[in-house]
Parts: C-alpha cells; structure tokens; sequence
C-alpha cells in the first residue's frame, strides 16, 4: 500500500493559484485507506473549493489511479467537465498525479503528500515512479517527478548533462528528466512553474508521522488486525 | 586586484583550471599553478572532477593561495549534504578564499567509483542560495552565525544546450540566488555563442566564455559524441586533423576562438585539461 496525506489547505490553494474552474480526481485505492481520496474526502475538498469561490466542473473515484489507461478511461465519461476545468486536483500518492498527468493535457495539482513505506510502487505501475518523498513537488513539474525521472534528484531544473533529451547516466536508455518536465510545461504555457527557486527538499517529512504509522491508515494489515482483536473481545 | 575588483573595472579577466592529482603528489599540481600563475587573474579548482575520486578542492585551493594565485573553489553538491556543504564555505572563508563556483555536479555514474551514493540534497541553485544567506550571518536553518562570512558567487551555464531555454531559465533562478558571475561549457561556435548573449543581456551578469583545448581531431569528436553541451563544427575538426604540429594548431585555435568571442563577454575560462602548460602561449597568442 502506498500512503498519503492531505497536504496543507494553503498550499493546495496557493497551488491553485487564479485558476478558477477545477476538476478533482481521486482513487479508491490506497488513498481511500488513508482517507485522503475517498469519495467523502472528495466531497469535503469540493465545499471547500466552493467556499474558496472555485468552481468544481466535476469529479471522479477512479479504482487504481496508478494504472494509466483506467485513468484515461474514467476521465473520458468526464471528458466536457475536465476539457471545462483550468486544471485538475488529484487526491492520491504520486503516481496517481503522474498517470493522471500522463493522459491529460492540462496542469495537475498534487493534493497529497506521498510518504515512504519503501518503495511500492501501485497496483499496477507503468513507468510513472514516486520516490515517497512526503513533500510532493508535482505541481511545479507538470506533473512528472523530479526526484524519480532527473537521475540526480534535482528540484530546481536542468543541469549541463544532457543531449538529444537523453541523461548522460545512460542516455541510451534514460530520457533527461527536466527536458520531458520542460517540454510538458510549455506544451501546458505554464513555463512559470520552473521559474520558481525550489527551497532544499525537507526530507524529514520522507518518514511518515508518529500518527500515521501507530494509526489504521499506515497499513491494511493493521486494521485487520484491529478487527479480529475486535472480535476477539465480543 | 581581486577577480571580483577586475570585473567590477571591466577588466577583460582569464581563468583557467587547475586540476587536484589522484594522491598526495603535488609537485604537478604546484609546476603548473607557477606556469599560469603570471598568465591568469584567477584559477579554478576542480572539485573531484567528472567523479575520479583524488585531492580536494578545498585544501588545493588553500595550497594555490599560498603559491601566489587567486584560487576559484569548485563546489559541487555531488558529495556533501547540506551540513557539509555549508560548512565548508565557511571553512572557505577563514582560508581566505572569497572566489566559490556553485555547481550540481557530475553523477558519480560517470566516474571511478560509480557504486557510490550520490548526494544532491541540494543542487546549484540552492548552493548558491545557502552560500547567500551565510553571508547575511545565517545558515539554512536561520540559525544566526558567527561573524558573517563573505564570497564573490560564480556558477555555470552551457550555451550550446539544446534545447536552450530550460538552461536561461535556470541561469536567471542562479543569479536570483546570488550568482555574481559566470564560466560557461566550452565554446567553438561563436555565431552560437553571440545568440546566447543576445538573450542573458536582460541578467546584466559578466560571463567567462569556456575554452576546452582541442588536443586532437578525435577528441573533437569523442566530445561531440559523448559530452552533453559541447559541439565542435566540422570545419574545426578538419583543420586539426590537417595540421601537422598538432599541439601548435590547438594555441592557434584556442587564441582565434578566444579573439572572435573576446567583445562578447568579460572574460575567458581556459579549460586546459592536462595540457596546463600550453596555457601562457594561448594567452600570448590571443594577445591577452
């Protein structure tokens, strides 16, 4: 299982920034065991949006978000209302945002912070990786991780080691991850977003919190065992 | 003068590179510092270069000092964290030395020992932004220092990059966190090379032109092949290929590129790469 949690309300908003119209997309997978892309979740980030003054043109709870073509599938029965929306929310881990990014071209916005359980990696992963850094950066990266694509994990744009779009680690087979995050940024007229200077990445929040990992949402098993206790005691 | 006083005058300033050997013998290291020592205004020194674990930046830089040069300090964020790093800019600082390079730094992939952890916790930019807020009398943490230290901040860019754009957005991002100059990736176009002034005009920052010295026609295409950001036109090639006196033809076109380029920019970076000693004759010859 993959956790996540909310990030800060502020953050979300400022994410947002003038855009007005919003489509949000969350999972019932892992996210909904965390409570952070539930179908209540998602109701809760719509009032919430709305007392924001946005408007929410729609919403979806797709099964797995970290599978690419169920992605693109679900969002097509929502293909007016996401082509309607400035942008989209994805309540979910990493991969989710990125296979949600992957498959439309519009700017997606991390609503979740993903925290490092050691490397899972979806249900059914495509070539999206999340490194569960539990400080998501996604929204300045049009939705492609930095710390998984660009080989050094930078935050802050492309270094002198690239040629022909390849990183000079193996540019055989590795594409440079700042030039794809460059190309899908201007294909999105939203170069703004690498202009920004990035503050050094706080990888204490890498680990999750004391509340996540002694509560139920830290992992399935927990809560199975919290009900055979259950009814061990009835 | 210090570097950062020539450029402030306008003075057209050369730099070149010293390179730490792979052990504790110096007397190379110290022969080539006296060769360029009268021939530059400052001399870099590569910090573990392209990853070949040898002597530090740091400590040669102190030794290039004491032999009478004007050290730049290479730092790259490929091996330290964020403690480390910050502390040795100050470390830097009670050497001495003011001129710090701020550079990411090569993957540790490419280098001699490439099951190392590479480091990164932060990049250029951010190096350059803590290297700033040192001198404000805090660290990353806002925690208050000390006395402050103080630097002249350099980083790099390359010119040839293709696309360009993500490497002007991310020269601006450098300037904004403190960069006071620039060395660019080698040059060997210099209609290239003029574009690209063309379109930093807006920094208003002095840029060091890079010259890599051609020692053969198959280096010229090794790193047209392999190097990311260095492109040597043909025409170049053919000419090195054609001479006879291979190691006079390279002065010859490191003085040429270096006099097309020179009303360009405010200064040239000599990267001589094991020819150190053909450095005062490119100079004598460019008429620097």
């Amino acid at each position: 299982m993959i956790v996540s949690e909310l990030k800060p309300w502020e953050e979300i908003l400022e994410s947002l920034g003038t855009e007005s119209k919003v489509f949000i997309v969350s999972c019932k997978g892992c996210a909904e065991v965390c409570e952070t892309g539930g179908e209540p979740q998602v109701l809760e980030m719509k009032k919430n949006l709305e007392q924001a003054d946005k408007r929410v043109t729609g919403y979806t709870v797709v099964d797995f978000l970290c599978d690419k073509s169920l992605v693109k599938f679900r969002l097509l029965a929502h293909e007016s209302e996401v082509t309607d929306a400035d942008s989209l929310l994805v309540m979910t881990c990493g991969l989710g945002v990125q296979a949600t990014a992957a498959v439309v071209d519009k700017v997606t916005h991390p609503a979740c912070n993903t925290l490092s359980v050691g490397g899972a990696q979806g249900t059914w992963p495509g070539s999206e990786r999340c490194r569960e850094c539990g400080d998501c950066v996604l929204d300045f990266t049009g939705g492609i991780c930095p710390m998984t694509a660009c080989t050094k994990s930078l935050i802050n744009g492309i270094c002198g080691g690239m040629k022909d779009g390849k990183c000079e680690v193996e540019p055989d087979v590795r594409d440079c991850g700042w030039y794809l995050i460059y190309e899908r940024l201007k294909k999105l007229n939203r170069l703004d977003k690498m202009k920004e200077i990035q503050s050094p990445k706080a990888y204490s929040k890498m680990e999750p919190p004391k509340h996540l990992r002694s509560g139920i949402k830290w992992a399935l098993e927990l809560k199975e065992e919290e009900a055979t206790k259950e009814e061990i005691a009835q | 003068m210090s570097l950062k006083e020539k450029l402030a005058s306008g003075k057209f300033v050369v730099t070149c590179e010293v390179g730490p050997p792979k052990g504790v013998d110096i007397e190379e290291m110290k022969e080539n510092a006296e060769l360029v020592k009268e021939k530059v205004d400052a001399s870099n020194v590569t910090d573990i270069q392209s990853s070949v674990m040898r002597l530090g930046s740091l400590t040669s830089c102190f030794m290039l000092k004491q032999w009478g040069l004007e050290p730049i300090f290479q730092m790259t964020c490929r091996d330290r964290n964020r403690l480390a790093l910050q502390s040795d800019l100050l470390n830097a600082n009670v050497m001495g030395l003011e001129n710090v390079l701020c550079l990411t730094g090569d993957h540790v992939a490419l280098g001699d020992h490439p099951d190392a952890k590479p480091v990164f916790d932060l990049d250029s930019v951010s190096l350059l932004a803590a290297a700033s807020e040192l001198q404000q009398g805090r660290d990353l943490a806002g925690l208050e220092l000390k006395g402050k230290p103080s630097y002249f901040l350099g980083a790099t860019v390359t010119p040839e990059a293709d696309p360009l754009e993500p490497q002007i957005i991310k020269m601006e991002k450098k300037v904004k966190a403190g960069a006071q100059f620039f060395q660019t990736q080698a040059l060997y176009r210099p209609e290239k090379f003029e574009e690209f002034m063309k379109s930093v005009k807006h920094l208003d920052v002095p840029v060091l032109m890079g010259i890599v010295v051609l020692r053969s026609a198959g280096m010229a295409r090794f790193m047209n092949k392999n190097v990311a950001g260095i492109v040597v036109p043909d025409d170049l090639i053919e000419e090195m290929d054609k001479a006879e006196d291979k190691k006079q033809k390279s002065i010859e076109i490191a003085a040429r590129l270096m006099r097309e380029m020179r009303d360009m920019c405010q200064g040239v970076h000599i990267m001589a790469i094991d020819m150190e000693n053909r450095v005062p004759a490119i100079v004598d010859a460019a008429g620097l």
